[in-house]
């Protein structure tokens, strides 16, 4: 368990990236709605580490983050991307705890 | 063995032929040459009075044959030795044909009125002939300048277009009663004289021209009513005659009121010629139009290469735009059928006469007369020869008769396309007017039927959905009056009251783009950051391994040593890879996150500022050098790419917008492929718009000449705020203009004219724009909360990304690309 941040750090809709000990990066993200999703913070298709970067929305009632790299759509509770569904990033366990992010790595 | 084919004429239709056998003959049967009489590549004559718009010849230019035509210009053919089956031309070439296709059109006729050949007289047929009037106008030195036209039908009225774009005030004088005799009926003459007169162009009708005489350094113009016309030039548009004289003298037949006779096949008695467009006499008929003499190269080609195509009954439906008035002529336009009924709508209050033509009984729709206003053409041209789908008066007040428009009418008649082939290409993919131009070719001739494909694709349930996505029933524009009108601030509250959910990467950035050019405040201000794809958010433009580039603003590409070494100096510091960009300034690439506010923070010390390279905004307005230093340069170019630079730099627009400056019509700054240039001329500036460069290449269309400075930055102004207001997200100025009913014609009454009243408003907002425009990486600088964000990690807010790393190439650093990363379980 990695604490990475304060919840306030996040801001509403938009991504932040942190670094694990392990030197993964995940990507955090904040919705609208008050939840928070771990991604990793690798595009699988342009191998950048620019996810946490994506615009935060929803298609069809699902919450996806955009790659700012070429748009491609990642389900943030599942990491799948959209468009390719047998392309998905992985997906860490958080939660916020006492006003602080922990990240399960 | 190859067959040789030797065309003579490089005129439209000979230009058409040569495409179309190209296009049929892929196992390469035929050597194709070509003699043109006219130095110049083929050139789409029918838009002829548009050179006088820009003089440049290179934007009539059709497209270029492949490298194996043969095409030898300026270099007529003489003689025609059918026996020995050779031409020779007038340079001397005598070279052996299989087949000979004659395509020399037809020569102006020139009424024999004594003093028709003096000093002034000219003819309307060519780019030579209109290099020849502007010459001869340009010598007269006095006021007020006069011109005579002698001939009121189509081309007489294109010349009096030409005459009046050349500043002289034009007299038509037609023998018959009424203007376009041939097109057009006396009801539909009657208001054309009437809406052309107020164009101001002096008509004169059922009068001929007795005598030109001289009269010091001006000509005078004898009329048979007895009037006395000074003027300074004359220009003959009273007919035309075909080129037959080369086939008369090679024992060939010509028709009675000439032409070079052909069967239905458009061969002569000689199997091994054949005669195509205006110097052809097919049926007993000799044609004027473009659209018969292409029909006629199809048969030819197809002929060539095997086929039995034969030519058919020639449409002689015109569609026309004479001085900005819609003139359209269809079937039976002047009701000579045994017992034909006619129905007109005269509306002399909003100025169109619309005519239908029917069959005795009333079922059967024969032809029509369209002045004024035609946009019921492309829907009823088809429809000839065909059963009347509702009541005619309905139809002639715009009801929609396409449901009922059978498979087999044409709907495009320059490419001789039916409704089945355009319903084909819909149910096969084709979803929008340019997808449809590029399968079928409908619409690229002429651009009359433009309409009825939209109306098909309609019908055919392609639903042109507006929604800007799922997010938003509403299209860019509707949406831009909802931020406007009711001062929406927030996309959650946009959201909220007009959408549906939460928002996604196609609606957000949008929505920033709309308040950001409705409003002012920083675009990384409060709620608005979250909102900006992550070029705007970074203020910096993505590349590939995640790092950003830097463009600093260089206004006009203009910059001081002592700047360009600022910039140098930064560069080498922090290691940036340095490429001079399109646009004149400078790309600095490989920029981590963290290091963007440093870099920027010595950049706007030494007085930069954003060059907005990231945003869908305003990019550079690029100058040639001008007449500061240039020998030839006739205006400041660099000053005045300075002044629009600045004046726009930070605008937030549906897509990115480049300009130029050129300070003379040698066009250095490349101005014509921006989305709006400017080019010097003696006198002022010409503006160009939508233009560009990229996937579709295009260039840009005059829209004015001739303005001063002032006006000039006025026009912009409204250009660019009503294509920010009216365009649809992510479309350039290029495919805005094409998506604009009624083209550049309406841009210009919108924007010069004001035909809608909205340009004080398009200047204001403008100026606000103007006024509250500040450097937007200041604006962060300033600003401890929006510095923050410039972190790779937020629990290790100056760490660098470690995935990123560089290697050398040429002498700088570019970046190494990971390898797909192993997922760590
Ligand atoms: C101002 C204007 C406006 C027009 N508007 C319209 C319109 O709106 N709609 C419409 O349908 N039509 C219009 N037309 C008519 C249209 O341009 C013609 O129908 C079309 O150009 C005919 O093509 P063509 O190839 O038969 O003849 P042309 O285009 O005249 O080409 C014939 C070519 O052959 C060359 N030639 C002649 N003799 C020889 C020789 N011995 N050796 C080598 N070359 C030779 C000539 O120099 C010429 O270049 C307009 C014409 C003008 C002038």
């Amino acid at each position: 368990m990695t604490v990475v941040c304060a919840l306030s750090d996040l801001l509403p809709d938009r991504g932040a990236a942190a670094l694990l000990p392990s030197g993964e990066q995940v990507a955090l993200f904040r919705t609208g709605a008050g939840e928070v999703f771990a991604l990793s913070n690798i595009d699988p298709f342009s191998r950048a580490a620019v996810l946490s970067r994506g615009i935060v929305g929803d298609l069809d009632g699902v919450p996806v983050v955009a790659s700012p790299m070429h748009k491609q759509h990642f389900d943030l509770r599942t990491g799948t991307c959209v468009e390719d569904r047998a392309v998905s990033v992985r997906v860490y366990r958080v939660r916020v705890e006492a006003g602080q992010v922990v990240v399960a790595a | 063995m190859q067959k040789t084919l030797v065309v003579v004429g490089n005129g439209m239709v000979g230009h058409r032929l040569v495409a179309a056998v190209r296009e049929r003959d892929r196992a390469g049967e035929w050597r194709v040459v070509v003699f043109g009489e006219e130095a110049r590549p083929a050139y789409d004559r029918v838009a002829l009075t548009s050179y006088v718009d820009d003089w440049d010849a290179g934007r009539l230019a059709l497209a270029e044959h492949d490298r194996d035509v043969e095409v030898r210009l300026g270099d007529p053919v003489v003689s025609i030795d059918r026996a020995a089956c050779t031409v020779t031309s007038a340079s001397g070439a005598v070279l052996g044909y299989d087949a000979l296709v004659l395509a020399t059109g037809s020569y102006p006729f020139v009424p024999p009125v004594p003093g028709h050949d003096l000093p002034g007289c000219h003819v309307y047929r060519t780019i030579d002939d209109l290099d020849g009037i502007r010459d001869y106008a340009s010598r007269i030195r006095r006021g007020r300048r006069a011109a005579l036209v002698v001939g009121g039908g189509l081309l007489g009225l294109e010349a009096a277009k030409a005459l009046r774009d050349l500043g002289l005030s034009p007299h038509v004088v037609e023998l018959a009663p009424w203007l376009m005799p041939l097109q057009v009926d006396a009801g539909g003459g009657a208001l054309l004289r009437r809406l052309i007169t107020d164009l101001d162009v002096t008509v004169h009708a059922g009068t001929g021209t007795k005598a030109i005489e001289r009269d010091g350094e001006r000509l005078v113009a004898k009329l048979g009513n007895g009037t006395e016309l000074d003027v300074d030039l004359v220009v003959f548009a009273a007919g035309v005659r075909p080129r037959d004289s080369l086939a008369a003298a090679a024992g060939l037949a010509l028709g009675e009121r000439g032409g070079v006779v052909v069967d239905s096949a458009c061969r002569t008695d000689d199997p091994h010629v054949w005669a195509v467009g205006e110097c052809a006499c097919v049926g007993g008929r000799v044609h004027g139009l473009v659209a018969p003499g292409y029909a006629m190269a199809e048969v030819v080609a197809d002929r060539l290469l095997g086929g039995t195509a034969t030519f058919a009954e020639a449409d002689t439906a015109t569609k026309l735009k004479l001085l900005g008035v819609d003139v359209a002529s269809f079937g039976d336009a002047h009701a000579r059928a045994e017992g034909a009924l006619e129905v007109v709508l005269n509306d002399a209050v909003s100025g169109s006469y619309k005519k239908l033509v029917l069959s005795d009984d009333a079922s059967t729709l024969l032809g029509g007369v369209l002045v004024g206003d035609a946009s019921a053409y492309a829907a009823l041209r088809p429809l000839v020869g065909r059963p009347v789908p509702v009541d005619p008066v309905g139809l002639l007040a715009g009801a929609e008769p396409a449901g009922t428009l059978p498979a087999d009418a044409q709907v495009c008649s320059c490419h001789a396309v039916t409704r089945a082939a355009v319903d084909g290409a819909i149910a096969e993919g084709c979803a929008d007017v340019p997808a449809l131009k590029a399968c079928t070719k409908a619409g690229t001739g002429c651009g009359s039927c433009v309409p009825m494909l939209k109306r098909l694709l309609g019908e055919a349930g392609v639903v042109q959905s507006k929604a800007l996505c799922e997010h938003f029933t509403q299209s860019r524009v509707e949406l831009f009056e909802i931020v406007r009108t009711t001062g929406v601030r927030t996309f959650s509250d946009l959201v909220a009251r007009h959408g549906t959910g939460r928002g996604c990467d196609v609606c957000k950035p949008a929505v920033a783009s709309m308040l950001a050019s409705t409003g002012g405040g920083h675009v990384l201000d409060g709620e608005q950051a979250a909102l900006q794809d992550t070029n705007d958010h970074f203020l910096a433009n993505l590349q590939r391994n995640g790092t950003y580039s830097v463009v600093p603003r260089i206004p006009g590409g203009e910059i001081t040593p002592h700047r360009l070494m600022v910039i140098a100096q930064v560069a080498q510091d922090y290691g940036l890879y340095t490429k001079i960009t399109g646009g004149q300034r400078i790309d600095l690439f490989g920029a981590r996150v963290e290091d963007l506010p440093a870099i920027w923070r010595r950049l706007v010390d030494a007085g930069f500022e954003s060059g907005h390279a990231y945003g869908k905004a305003l990019r550079t307005v690029k100058s040639c050098v001008g007449s500061t230093w240039c020998r030839y340069g006739v205006q400041d170019s660099v000053r005045m790419a300075i002044e629009l630079e600045l004046r726009y730099r930070g605008l937030r627009s549906p897509h990115k917008i480049k300009a130029g400056v050129s300070g003379c019509a040698r066009e250095c700054a490349e101005a014509r492929g921006k989305d709006f240039g400017v080019i010097a001329t003696e006198h002022g500036w010409n503006l160009y718009v939508a233009g560009n460069g990229g996937f579709t290449p295009r260039h840009a269309q005059l829209l004015v000449s001739d303005v001063d400075s002032a006006t000039l930055v006025r026009l912009i102004d409204r250009f660019l705020m009503f294509y920010v207001r009216t365009a649809d997200r992510l479309q350039r100025t290029s495919a805005w203009l094409e998506s604009l009913d009624g083209g550049l014609d309406h841009l210009r009454e919108v924007i010069v004219d004001d035909t809608l009243g909205v340009c004080a408003d398009l200047e204001a907002a403008m100026a606000r724009h103007v006024e509250s425009y500040s450097d937007e990486w200041r604006g962060v600088l300033d600003d401890p909360d929006k510095l923050a964000r410039f972190t790779s990690f937020v629990n290790a807010p100056g760490a660098p990304d470690p995935t990123v790393t560089f290697r050398e190439e040429r002498g700088q650093r570019v970046p190494v690309l990971l390898g797909v990363p192993e997922v760590v379980g």
